[in-house]
């Protein structure tokens, strides 16, 4: 109920269209991966997503927003069921709490459930698509079962920029692209960029 | 619900009904005869237009047989639409920001608010005179003074265009006309009807004849043969349920070729728009129309003249 009003009134705001370059509806298990730019971003891939697979699709959003106040601890753990991950930024080991992430993300994929992340681990100031960190590759290391979906956003920046706590209603466009293809030993480096490429192509073409 | 008493406003829907039977016959036929590929692509776009046509013409018919407050509220959310697809068209920057949303969440409502008050002083000038001002001080505070003229403008143009033009359709409803004190649905009822013919037929005399165009560096589907079939068709239609206004067969007539004009005018304006921002259609919101603003561009612009008008000569 309060997922369908939610996915609708994001639909409304955003009047996101969502364009797909792979099968909306199948039943494999994959990680969604987008540009990153507003705090509104998962909601819109989420609202884009075939009803049934938005039930079964996961945000990994930083633990230090969403576990303030009430409501939004109701939204991430009720309604969105999101991974909460705590920050690479917070204190301690980076490295560790960064293993620790990605291992908390594949498990929490379990058998049936597929996740959307944001492989540039916050948002960008001007819309433009800053480099990726190395979670995705590591993630995808972790679950080589699940298919890698590259997402573009487009104009989210200017809904919600930086900065700005109320959204202002623009046409959107979510494109989703076709299943990047696994290259088993492919060294970090390559991966990312082949990932980043994924959604730069999606970028030019939309 | 207030159903509808008046029997002319009654006989202007069954029309409307029986002419989106016929185009859905013609269509039909139009499908089953076509054979080459480039004429195959045209049928299935006026088939898609014609089913968008239906649930247009449906949802207008409700709200208008729902009373005041849903045809306001229609209105209101073709407005809010029609503002999303400018804005995301419009070179905004994040300075336009926060009046940005002032436009939609709280000058987009108070304007309809008004005319559901029946407020004329205030509603005709709100926008015009005290938004733009406290828009632009809005945008002034903000500080970014890149293309800050172009910026203001764009959004207060965009206000003007998508809210303000556009609510004059329902502010017909507040013209106290003696002698036509209930029918003022009837004579919206025949703003929207008028300006939406004049678009189909200027539409099907240009895909027919059409040859000369008036102006190819805005819009290659404007030519002089469509616009002169569609202005004198959708008058002459204009004219022949002039019963249902309160204007004379003469004034009617007047009147229907006043708004087909100014629905052309729009037209052209709004697609001079697109042009320069490198876009062909507004948004993809109405199956073979493009987006909302691509379906009103006429209206907006033959609103307020013919309220302006109507409200001069017949109201006292």
């Amino acid at each position: 109920m309060i997922d369908t009003a939610l996915a609708s009134a994001c639909r409304l705001i955003a009047g996101a269209t969502a364009e797909w370059r792979c099968n909306p509806d199948s039943p494999a298990q994959r990680i969604y991966f987008g540009n990153h730019s507003s705090h509104l971003d998962f909601v819109v891939i989420w609202s884009a997503l075939p009803w049934r697979r938005r039930r079964h699709a996961r945000p990994v959003a930083g633990g230090d927003y969403w576990q303030q106040g009430r409501l939004r601890r109701y939204l991430a753990s009720d309604v969105f069921r999101a991974v909460l991950v705590e920050r690479e930024s917070s204190s301690g080991d980076r490295a560790e709490r960064a293993r620790a992430a990605v291992e908390q993300m594949a498990r929490a994929m379990g058998q049936e459930d597929s996740l959307i992340v944001f492989p540039e681990g916050t948002r960008s100031a001007n819309g433009q698509m800053g480099p990726f960190k190395s979670g995705l590759y590591h993630l995808s290391r972790a679950r080589p079962d699940a298919e890698l979906v590259p997402v573009h956003l487009e104009n989210l920046n200017r809904m919600l920029p930086k900065g700005e706590s109320l959204p202002v209603p623009m046409v959107c466009r979510v494109t989703f692209g076709p299943v990047v293809p696994a290259c088993p030993g492919e060294r970090k480096d390559a991966f990312l960029e082949r990932a980043r490429t994924a959604i730069l192509q999606l970028e030019a073409r939309a | 619900m207030t159903l509808i008493q008046d029997p002319s406003l009654k006989s202007l829907i069954l029309g409307v009904l029986a002419l989106l039977v016929f185009a859905s016959v013609a269509g039909w036929i139009l499908d089953r005869r076509v054979s080459s590929a480039s004429a195959r692509a045209t049928v299935d776009n006026i088939n898609a237009r014609i089913r968008a046509w239906w649930l247009m013409a449906l949802l207008f018919v409700v709200a208008v047989s729902m009373g005041t407050i849903v045809s306001i509220l229609l209105f209101a959310t073709t407005s809010f639409l029609a503002l999303r697809e400018f804005v995301t068209l419009a070179p905004t920057r994040p300075g336009d920001h926060r009046a940005l949303f002032w436009s939609f969440f709280v000058v987009t409502p108070i304007q309809y608010f008004l005319i559901w008050m029946q407020w004329y002083g205030l509603f005709s000038i709100l926008i015009p005179v005290y938004v733009s001002i406290f828009l632009a001080i809005r945008t002034a505070l903000a500080g970014d003074t890149e293309r800050f003229l172009e910026r203001s403008a764009t959004n207060q143009w965009g206000l003007m265009i998508c809210v303000y033009f556009v609510s004059y359709v329902p502010a017909l409803l507040m013209l106290r006309i003696p002698g036509y004190e209930r029918q003022a649905p009837a004579l919206m009822f025949f703003l929207v009807l008028v300006v939406q013919l004049s678009d189909v037929l200027q539409y099907v005399w240009g895909k027919t004849l059409g040859s000369r165009r008036i102006a190819p560096s805005i819009s290659p589907n404007k030519t002089w043969e469509g616009l002169i079939g569609g202005v004198v068709s959708a008058t002459a239609l204009g004219t022949a349920i002039w019963w249902a206004t309160p204007f004379s067969p003469g004034a009617a007539a007047l009147m229907a070729l006043i708004l087909t004009t100014m629905g052309f005018a729009g037209g052209l304006i709004m697609s001079a728009i697109k042009r320069d921002r490198g876009v062909k259609d507004y948004g993809t919101l109405i199956g073979g129309h493009g987006g909302v603003l691509d379906r009103i561009d006429s209206l907006c612009f033959a609103a307020p003249v013919f309220f302006h008008l109507t409200r001069y000569f017949y109201v006292p």
